[in-house]
Protein backbone atom coordinates (compact mmCIF):
# COMPACT_ATOMS: atom_id res chain seq x y z
CA UNK A 1 0.00 0.00 0.00
CA UNK A 2 1.16 3.53 -1.00
CA UNK A 3 1.68 6.53 1.58
CA UNK A 4 2.01 9.80 1.19
CA UNK A 5 3.68 12.18 3.85
CA UNK A 6 2.85 15.95 3.95
CA UNK A 7 5.82 18.66 5.46
CA UNK A 8 4.02 21.75 6.92
CA UNK A 9 5.65 24.75 8.22
CA UNK A 10 3.60 27.32 9.54
CA UNK A 11 4.16 30.51 11.85
CA UNK A 12 3.85 28.16 14.80
CA UNK A 13 5.89 25.27 14.28
CA UNK A 14 6.16 22.05 11.97
CA UNK A 15 3.74 19.38 11.16
CA UNK A 16 3.88 16.08 9.37
CA UNK A 17 0.94 14.85 8.34
CA UNK A 18 0.99 11.14 6.92
CA UNK A 19 -1.63 9.11 5.06
CA UNK A 20 -2.56 6.04 3.20
CA UNK A 21 -2.55 6.34 -0.57
CA UNK A 22 -6.55 6.73 -0.38
CA UNK A 23 -5.67 10.25 1.26
CA UNK A 24 -9.12 10.13 2.67
CA UNK A 25 -7.74 9.99 6.79
CA UNK A 26 -4.49 11.36 7.91
CA UNK A 27 -2.21 11.58 10.86
CA UNK A 28 -1.13 14.70 12.12
CA UNK A 29 2.02 15.18 14.22
CA UNK A 30 3.30 18.39 15.71
CA UNK A 31 3.52 21.28 15.85
CA UNK A 32 7.40 20.57 15.93
CA UNK A 33 9.33 23.14 17.62
CA UNK A 34 6.21 24.73 18.34
CA UNK A 35 6.05 28.82 18.30
CA UNK A 36 9.26 29.47 16.36
CA UNK A 37 8.87 30.21 12.61
CA UNK A 38 9.38 26.91 10.25
CA UNK A 39 10.12 28.56 6.38
CA UNK A 40 10.70 25.51 4.85
CA UNK A 41 11.67 21.98 5.57
CA UNK A 42 12.50 19.38 3.21
CA UNK A 43 13.09 15.32 2.69
CA UNK A 44 16.12 13.64 0.99
CA UNK A 45 14.31 11.84 -2.20
CA UNK A 46 17.53 9.65 -1.77
CA UNK A 47 16.74 8.50 2.03
CA UNK A 48 13.05 10.25 3.01
CA UNK A 49 13.95 9.43 6.82
CA UNK A 50 15.97 12.23 6.30
CA UNK A 51 14.70 15.71 6.57
CA UNK A 52 15.95 19.02 6.87
CA UNK A 53 14.11 22.14 8.30
CA UNK A 54 14.86 25.70 8.88
CA UNK A 55 13.45 27.05 12.43
CA UNK A 56 13.63 31.08 12.53
CA UNK A 57 12.97 33.48 14.73
CA UNK A 58 12.85 37.41 14.89
CA UNK A 59 14.46 37.18 18.76
CA UNK A 60 16.98 34.14 18.41
CA UNK A 61 17.43 33.95 14.55
CA UNK A 62 18.15 30.94 12.52
CA UNK A 63 18.13 27.28 13.55
CA UNK A 64 18.52 24.09 11.64
CA UNK A 65 16.99 21.26 12.35
CA UNK A 66 17.56 17.54 11.09
CA UNK A 67 15.26 14.54 11.24
CA UNK A 68 17.00 10.91 10.12
CA UNK A 69 14.07 9.17 11.38
CA UNK A 70 11.21 10.92 9.55
CA UNK A 71 10.24 13.55 11.74
CA UNK A 72 10.08 11.25 14.70
CA UNK A 73 12.55 12.90 15.99
CA UNK A 74 15.39 16.03 15.73
CA UNK A 75 18.29 17.37 15.98
CA UNK A 76 20.39 20.43 15.44
CA UNK A 77 23.10 18.94 13.06
CA UNK A 78 26.16 20.53 14.80
CA UNK A 79 24.99 19.28 18.29
CA UNK A 80 23.57 15.67 18.42
CA UNK A 81 21.19 15.17 21.03
CA UNK A 82 22.58 12.50 23.35
CA UNK A 83 26.69 13.82 22.38
CA UNK A 84 28.73 15.48 23.86
CA UNK A 85 28.85 19.01 22.78
CA UNK A 86 32.83 19.40 22.56
CA UNK A 87 35.27 17.71 20.89
CA UNK A 88 37.61 15.78 23.25
CA UNK A 89 39.89 18.75 23.09
CA UNK A 90 37.14 20.83 24.59
CA UNK A 91 35.97 22.88 21.31
CA UNK A 92 32.47 23.03 20.25
CA UNK A 93 31.42 21.41 17.84
CA UNK A 94 30.22 22.87 14.37
CA UNK A 95 27.24 24.92 14.49
CA UNK A 96 24.68 24.13 12.28
CA UNK A 97 23.20 27.36 12.08
CA UNK A 98 26.15 29.65 11.11
CA UNK A 99 25.99 30.94 7.56
CA UNK A 100 28.82 33.23 6.96
CA UNK A 101 28.95 35.38 3.40
CA UNK A 102 32.43 34.48 1.85
CA UNK A 103 34.16 37.19 1.44
CA UNK A 104 38.08 35.06 1.12
CA UNK A 105 40.45 36.79 -1.17
CA UNK A 106 40.30 33.62 -3.56
CA UNK A 107 36.88 34.20 -4.60
CA UNK A 108 38.72 37.74 -6.59
CA UNK A 109 36.43 39.92 -5.43
CA UNK A 110 34.01 40.12 -1.88
CA UNK A 111 30.98 41.64 -2.35
CA UNK A 112 30.15 43.60 0.62
CA UNK A 113 26.72 45.51 -0.70
CA UNK A 114 23.64 45.03 -2.42
CA UNK A 115 21.70 47.91 -2.89
CA UNK A 116 18.76 48.86 -0.30
CA UNK A 117 14.93 50.23 -1.00
CA UNK A 118 16.17 53.50 -1.25
CA UNK A 119 18.57 52.18 -3.91
CA UNK A 120 21.67 53.32 -1.52
CA UNK A 121 24.70 50.24 -0.77
CA UNK A 122 23.72 47.89 2.17
CA UNK A 123 25.60 45.40 3.69
CA UNK A 124 24.71 41.67 3.13
CA UNK A 125 23.84 40.88 6.59
CA UNK A 126 22.59 36.53 6.99
CA UNK A 127 18.59 36.87 8.47
CA UNK A 128 17.29 33.68 7.50
CA UNK A 129 16.84 30.25 5.52
CA UNK A 130 13.71 30.03 2.94
CA UNK A 131 14.31 27.27 0.86
CA UNK A 132 16.20 23.58 1.83
CA UNK A 133 16.78 21.63 -0.67
CA UNK A 134 18.22 18.19 -0.34
CA UNK A 135 20.45 16.88 -3.43
CA UNK A 136 19.23 14.23 -5.57
CA UNK A 137 22.09 11.76 -4.87
CA UNK A 138 23.18 12.10 -1.56
CA UNK A 139 21.05 12.78 1.79
CA UNK A 140 24.00 14.12 3.53
CA UNK A 141 24.14 17.23 0.81
CA UNK A 142 21.84 20.02 1.12
CA UNK A 143 21.65 23.53 -0.17
CA UNK A 144 19.90 26.21 1.27
CA UNK A 145 18.61 29.37 0.04
CA UNK A 146 19.38 32.59 2.45
CA UNK A 147 18.36 36.12 3.13
CA UNK A 148 20.31 38.44 2.18
CA UNK A 149 20.35 36.50 -0.72
CA UNK A 150 22.58 34.18 -0.99
CA UNK A 151 23.09 30.36 -1.81
CA UNK A 152 24.75 27.71 1.00
CA UNK A 153 25.62 23.79 0.44
CA UNK A 154 26.03 22.06 3.16
CA UNK A 155 28.37 18.40 2.37
CA UNK A 156 27.75 17.08 6.14
CA UNK A 157 24.53 16.19 6.66
CA UNK A 158 23.94 20.56 7.85
CA UNK A 159 26.68 20.25 10.21
CA UNK A 160 28.70 23.70 8.64
CA UNK A 161 27.80 25.38 5.31
CA UNK A 162 29.36 26.83 2.70
CA UNK A 163 28.48 29.65 0.53
CA UNK A 164 29.01 29.52 -3.50
CA UNK A 165 29.91 32.73 -3.69
CA UNK A 166 30.21 32.51 -7.29
CA UNK A 167 26.57 33.50 -7.17
CA UNK A 168 26.62 36.61 -5.51
CA UNK A 169 30.29 37.64 -7.65
CA UNK A 170 29.04 36.33 -10.56
CA UNK A 171 28.70 40.89 -11.55
CA UNK A 172 25.50 42.24 -10.52
CA UNK A 173 25.34 41.51 -7.29
CA UNK A 174 25.38 45.08 -6.09
CA UNK A 175 22.32 45.96 -7.93
CA UNK A 176 20.43 43.39 -6.35
CA UNK A 177 17.42 45.07 -4.19
CA UNK A 178 14.97 42.94 -1.78
CA UNK A 179 11.47 42.73 -2.15
CA UNK A 180 8.70 43.64 0.62
CA UNK A 181 9.57 40.19 2.21
CA UNK A 182 13.33 41.25 2.06
CA UNK A 183 15.61 39.85 -0.24
CA UNK A 184 15.40 35.73 -0.54
CA UNK A 185 16.82 33.69 -2.39
CA UNK A 186 13.44 31.11 -2.03
CA UNK A 187 13.47 28.69 -5.52
CA UNK A 188 16.42 26.02 -5.75
CA UNK A 189 15.89 23.71 -8.66
CA UNK A 190 18.40 20.73 -9.06
CA UNK A 191 18.48 19.28 -12.65
CA UNK A 192 17.93 15.44 -12.91
CA UNK A 193 19.51 14.92 -16.23
CA UNK A 194 22.41 17.24 -14.72
CA UNK A 195 23.92 17.12 -11.96
CA UNK A 196 26.14 20.19 -13.02
CA UNK A 197 22.93 22.28 -13.52
CA UNK A 198 20.90 24.27 -10.74
CA UNK A 199 18.23 26.90 -11.57
CA UNK A 200 17.63 29.50 -8.49
CA UNK A 201 15.58 32.48 -7.93
CA UNK A 202 15.63 35.59 -6.12
CA UNK A 203 13.17 38.27 -4.84
CA UNK A 204 13.61 40.78 -6.05
CA UNK A 205 16.95 40.09 -8.65
CA UNK A 206 14.97 37.31 -10.79
CA UNK A 207 16.27 33.66 -12.13
CA UNK A 208 19.59 33.07 -12.39
CA UNK A 209 21.51 29.20 -13.64
CA UNK A 210 24.52 27.64 -13.08
CA UNK A 211 25.87 24.55 -14.99
CA UNK A 212 29.46 24.14 -13.43
CA UNK A 213 27.51 22.67 -10.18
CA UNK A 214 27.31 26.00 -8.46
CA UNK A 215 30.63 27.71 -9.81
CA UNK A 216 29.83 30.27 -11.94
CA UNK A 217 26.53 31.96 -12.74
CA UNK A 218 24.03 33.94 -15.50
CA UNK A 219 21.09 35.91 -15.27
CA UNK A 220 18.20 33.86 -16.78
CA UNK A 221 15.85 36.62 -17.34
CA UNK A 222 15.58 37.42 -20.80
CA UNK A 223 12.03 37.52 -21.86
CA UNK A 224 10.31 38.72 -18.41
CA UNK A 225 8.70 42.37 -19.04
CA UNK A 226 8.18 43.82 -15.42
CA UNK A 227 6.16 47.18 -15.66
CA UNK A 228 7.08 48.20 -12.34
CA UNK A 229 10.94 48.45 -12.64
CA UNK A 230 12.41 51.56 -14.53
CA UNK A 231 13.43 49.22 -17.66
CA UNK A 232 10.77 46.44 -17.94
CA UNK A 233 13.47 44.25 -19.48
CA UNK A 234 16.10 44.61 -17.25
CA UNK A 235 18.78 41.59 -16.89
CA UNK A 236 17.99 41.46 -13.42
CA UNK A 237 15.05 43.49 -10.46
CA UNK A 238 12.54 40.94 -11.94
CA UNK A 239 10.48 40.21 -8.70
CA UNK A 240 10.41 36.30 -9.18
CA UNK A 241 8.17 34.31 -6.79
CA UNK A 242 8.55 30.63 -7.61
CA UNK A 243 9.74 28.38 -10.36
CA UNK A 244 8.61 24.53 -10.67
CA UNK A 245 10.20 22.24 -12.72
CA UNK A 246 9.10 18.63 -13.83
CA UNK A 247 11.76 16.23 -13.22
CA UNK A 248 10.61 14.48 -16.23
CA UNK A 249 11.33 17.20 -18.36
CA UNK A 250 14.11 19.69 -16.68
CA UNK A 251 14.28 22.11 -19.64
CA UNK A 252 11.10 23.49 -19.19
CA UNK A 253 10.75 25.59 -16.30
CA UNK A 254 7.52 27.35 -15.21
CA UNK A 255 7.39 30.64 -12.94
CA UNK A 256 5.14 33.10 -11.16
CA UNK A 257 6.21 35.98 -11.51
CA UNK A 258 5.09 39.41 -9.38
CA UNK A 259 2.65 39.47 -12.26
CA UNK A 260 2.63 36.88 -15.50
CA UNK A 261 3.13 33.61 -15.47
CA UNK A 262 5.77 32.93 -17.52
CA UNK A 263 7.59 29.27 -19.31
CA UNK A 264 10.74 28.70 -20.44
CA UNK A 265 11.66 25.29 -23.09
CA UNK A 266 15.10 26.21 -22.97
CA UNK A 267 16.04 25.77 -19.10
CA UNK A 268 15.88 29.66 -18.56
CA UNK A 269 17.75 31.30 -21.76
CA UNK A 270 14.53 32.74 -22.95
CA UNK A 271 10.98 33.38 -21.62
CA UNK A 272 7.40 33.81 -22.79
CA UNK A 273 4.13 34.55 -20.73
CA UNK A 274 1.49 31.47 -21.23
CA UNK A 275 -0.76 33.72 -18.07
CA UNK A 276 -3.82 33.29 -21.27
CA UNK A 277 -7.34 33.19 -19.32
CA UNK A 278 -6.53 33.80 -15.87
CA UNK A 279 -8.57 36.04 -13.87
CA UNK A 280 -5.08 37.65 -12.36
CA UNK A 281 -1.54 36.44 -13.12
CA UNK A 282 -0.77 37.76 -9.79
CA UNK A 283 0.23 34.91 -7.29
CA UNK A 284 3.23 33.24 -5.56
CA UNK A 285 2.93 29.01 -6.25
CA UNK A 286 3.03 27.07 -9.00
CA UNK A 287 3.88 23.53 -9.71
CA UNK A 288 4.10 21.21 -11.85
CA UNK A 289 2.32 17.62 -11.95
CA UNK A 290 3.91 14.71 -11.12
CA UNK A 291 3.39 12.27 -14.19
CA UNK A 292 2.47 14.63 -16.84
CA UNK A 293 4.63 17.91 -17.43
CA UNK A 294 2.26 19.97 -19.50
CA UNK A 295 -0.05 19.88 -16.15
CA UNK A 296 0.46 23.05 -14.34
CA UNK A 297 -1.00 24.84 -10.94
CA UNK A 298 -1.25 28.16 -9.62
CA UNK A 299 -3.39 30.08 -7.36
CA UNK A 300 -4.03 33.61 -8.71
CA UNK A 301 -4.13 36.11 -6.58
CA UNK A 302 -5.86 39.57 -6.84
CA UNK A 303 -2.75 41.70 -7.08
CA UNK A 304 0.48 43.38 -5.21
CA UNK A 305 -1.91 45.30 -2.99
CA UNK A 306 -4.54 43.16 -2.50
CA UNK A 307 -3.70 39.36 -0.81
CA UNK A 308 -6.29 37.65 -1.55
CA UNK A 309 -8.27 35.66 -4.42
CA UNK A 310 -10.15 37.90 -6.55
CA UNK A 311 -13.48 38.05 -5.31
CA UNK A 312 -12.96 36.41 -2.14
CA UNK A 313 -13.51 32.82 -4.21
CA UNK A 314 -10.04 30.27 -3.25
CA UNK A 315 -9.17 29.12 -6.56
CA UNK A 316 -6.23 26.77 -7.68
CA UNK A 317 -6.08 27.02 -11.44
CA UNK A 318 -4.49 24.29 -13.52
CA UNK A 319 -3.61 24.19 -16.91
CA UNK A 320 -3.13 20.73 -18.72
CA UNK A 321 -1.71 22.59 -21.86
CA UNK A 322 1.04 23.80 -20.90
CA UNK A 323 -0.20 27.47 -19.55
CA UNK A 324 -2.71 29.72 -21.37
CA UNK A 325 -5.78 27.82 -21.16
CA UNK A 326 -6.38 27.47 -17.84
CA UNK A 327 -9.47 25.77 -15.83
CA UNK A 328 -11.00 26.76 -12.19
CA UNK A 329 -10.77 24.13 -9.55
CA UNK A 330 -13.06 24.71 -6.84
CA UNK A 331 -14.79 21.63 -5.60
CA UNK A 332 -14.34 22.22 -1.90
CA UNK A 333 -12.78 24.92 -1.77
CA UNK A 334 -14.25 28.44 0.03
CA UNK A 335 -16.12 30.42 -2.79
CA UNK A 336 -17.09 33.78 -0.97
CA UNK A 337 -15.79 35.95 1.77
CA UNK A 338 -11.95 34.08 1.56
CA UNK A 339 -9.17 36.42 1.96
CA UNK A 340 -6.00 34.46 2.42
CA UNK A 341 -2.87 34.60 0.42
CA UNK A 342 -1.22 31.25 -0.63
CA UNK A 343 3.06 31.74 -0.32
CA UNK A 344 5.59 30.42 -2.70
CA UNK A 345 6.71 27.12 -0.78
CA UNK A 346 2.96 26.57 0.84
CA UNK A 347 1.73 24.44 -2.37
CA UNK A 348 3.54 20.33 -3.25
CA UNK A 349 2.30 17.79 -5.26
CA UNK A 350 2.66 13.94 -4.47
CA UNK A 351 3.46 11.63 -7.29
CA UNK A 352 0.80 8.73 -6.61
CA UNK A 353 -0.90 7.48 -9.86
CA UNK A 354 -3.51 9.79 -8.94
CA UNK A 355 -1.20 12.96 -8.55
CA UNK A 356 -2.56 14.75 -5.17
CA UNK A 357 -2.38 18.45 -4.54
CA UNK A 358 -1.58 20.50 -1.64
CA UNK A 359 -1.84 23.59 -0.39
CA UNK A 360 -1.89 26.03 2.52
CA UNK A 361 -3.44 29.66 3.39
CA UNK A 362 -2.37 32.44 5.47
CA UNK A 363 -5.02 31.78 7.46
CA UNK A 364 -3.41 28.25 8.68
CA UNK A 365 -5.78 26.24 6.67
CA UNK A 366 -4.38 23.14 4.59
CA UNK A 367 -6.20 21.83 1.83
CA UNK A 368 -5.36 18.36 0.33
CA UNK A 369 -6.88 16.86 -3.01
CA UNK A 370 -6.52 13.24 -4.21
CA UNK A 371 -7.35 13.54 -7.96
CA UNK A 372 -4.56 16.04 -9.39
CA UNK A 373 -7.48 19.12 -8.02
CA UNK A 374 -10.73 18.16 -9.21
CA UNK A 375 -11.98 18.54 -5.65
CA UNK B 1 29.88 29.73 39.77
CA UNK B 2 27.76 31.74 37.59
CA UNK B 3 23.91 31.70 37.29
CA UNK B 4 22.19 32.04 33.80
CA UNK B 5 18.96 32.07 33.34
CA UNK B 6 17.40 31.87 29.94
CA UNK B 7 14.26 32.55 27.67
CA UNK B 8 11.67 29.58 27.25
CA UNK B 9 12.66 29.24 23.78
CA UNK B 10 16.66 28.69 24.15
CA UNK B 11 15.79 26.63 27.08
CA UNK B 12 14.39 24.30 24.48
CA UNK B 13 16.96 24.27 22.35
CA UNK B 14 19.31 23.85 25.09
CA UNK B 15 17.54 21.23 26.69
CA UNK B 16 18.63 22.34 30.39
CA UNK B 17 15.05 23.97 32.70
CA UNK B 18 15.34 27.52 33.21
CA UNK B 19 18.85 28.22 35.00
CA UNK B 20 22.28 27.01 34.17
CA UNK B 21 25.39 27.09 36.67
CA UNK B 22 28.69 27.75 34.55
CA UNK B 23 32.52 27.64 35.55
CA UNK B 24 33.88 30.77 34.25
CA UNK B 25 37.68 31.23 33.98
CA UNK B 26 39.29 34.87 35.36
CA UNK B 27 37.08 37.76 36.35
CA UNK B 28 33.21 37.50 35.16
CA UNK B 29 32.44 39.52 32.61
CA UNK B 30 29.56 39.49 30.17
CA UNK B 31 32.13 38.13 27.15
CA UNK B 32 33.19 35.41 29.18
CA UNK B 33 29.69 33.80 30.67
CA UNK B 34 28.62 34.31 27.18
CA UNK B 35 31.88 32.33 26.08
CA UNK B 36 31.46 29.64 28.77
CA UNK B 37 27.49 29.30 28.37
CA UNK B 38 28.08 28.85 24.35
CA UNK B 39 31.13 26.88 24.89
CA UNK B 40 29.26 24.08 26.96
CA UNK B 41 25.47 24.76 25.11
CA UNK B 42 27.10 25.42 21.39
CA UNK B 43 23.51 24.61 20.29
CA UNK B 44 22.90 28.17 21.38
CA UNK B 45 25.65 30.04 18.92
CA UNK B 46 23.73 32.58 17.08
CA UNK B 47 21.09 32.83 18.79
CA UNK B 48 21.76 35.46 21.87
CA UNK B 49 24.76 36.96 19.45
CA UNK B 50 25.91 37.19 16.07
CA UNK B 51 28.38 34.10 15.18
CA UNK B 52 31.11 36.31 13.82
CA UNK B 53 30.84 40.03 15.55
CA UNK B 54 29.51 39.04 18.78
CA UNK B 55 26.76 42.00 18.41
CA UNK B 56 23.99 41.05 21.05
CA UNK B 57 20.82 40.08 18.96
CA UNK B 58 18.44 43.14 18.94
CA UNK B 59 15.95 41.23 20.53
CA UNK B 60 17.28 40.06 23.12
CA UNK B 61 19.03 42.23 26.32
CA UNK B 62 20.76 41.20 29.41
CA UNK B 63 19.89 41.93 32.85
CA UNK B 64 21.25 41.34 36.33
CA UNK B 65 20.98 43.33 40.31
CA UNK B 66 18.06 44.88 39.00
CA UNK B 67 20.23 46.41 36.19
CA UNK B 68 19.77 46.69 32.32
CA UNK B 69 23.29 45.67 31.33
CA UNK B 70 22.43 45.40 27.36
CA UNK B 71 24.77 48.01 26.54
CA UNK B 72 27.20 47.46 28.85
CA UNK B 73 31.14 46.79 26.98
CA UNK B 74 31.70 43.11 26.75
CA UNK B 75 34.49 43.36 28.37
CA UNK B 76 33.10 45.52 31.64
CA UNK B 77 33.09 43.59 35.13
CA UNK B 78 29.86 41.84 36.46
CA UNK B 79 28.74 43.27 39.54
CA UNK B 80 29.64 40.77 42.58
CA UNK B 81 26.42 39.37 43.50
CA UNK B 82 27.18 38.12 39.76
CA UNK B 83 30.50 36.48 40.08
CA UNK B 84 29.46 35.18 43.08
CA UNK B 85 26.19 33.22 41.95
CA UNK B 86 24.13 35.29 44.62
CA UNK B 87 22.40 36.35 41.58
CA UNK B 88 21.68 35.45 38.37
CA UNK B 89 22.65 37.24 34.77
CA UNK B 90 19.60 37.01 33.04
CA UNK B 91 19.10 36.89 29.51
CA UNK B 92 16.18 37.91 28.34
CA UNK B 93 14.01 37.97 24.83
CA UNK B 94 11.47 41.11 24.17
CA UNK B 95 7.83 41.34 25.37
CA UNK B 96 5.76 39.67 22.13
CA UNK B 97 2.60 40.13 21.80
CA UNK B 98 0.01 43.71 22.69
Amino acid sequence: MSSVRVLVGTRKGAFILTSDGTRKKWDISGPHFAGWEIYHLKGSSVDPNRIYASQSSSWFGQIMQRSDDGGKSWHQPGTPAGEPTTAADGTPKGESNKFVYDTSAETGKPLTTHQWYDGTPHPWVFKRVWHLEPSLSDPDTVYAGVEDAALFRSDDGGKSWQELSGLRGHGTGAAWQPGAGGMCLHTILLDPSNSQRIVIAISSAGAFRSDDGGNTWKPINRGLHSLYIPDPTAEIGHCVHRIAMSPLRPNVLFMQKHWDVMRSDDAGDSWHEISGNLPTDFGFVIDVHAHEPETIYVVPIKSDSEHFPPDGKLRVYRSRAGGNDWQALTNGLPQSDCYVNVLRDAMALDSLDKCGVYFGTTGGQGYASADAGDS
Amino acid sequence: MIRVTLPAHLCKLAQVDGEVQLEVAGQATQRRVLDALESRYPMLRGTIRDHVTHKRRAFVRFFACGQDLSHEPPDALLPDAIATGAEPFMIIGAIAGG
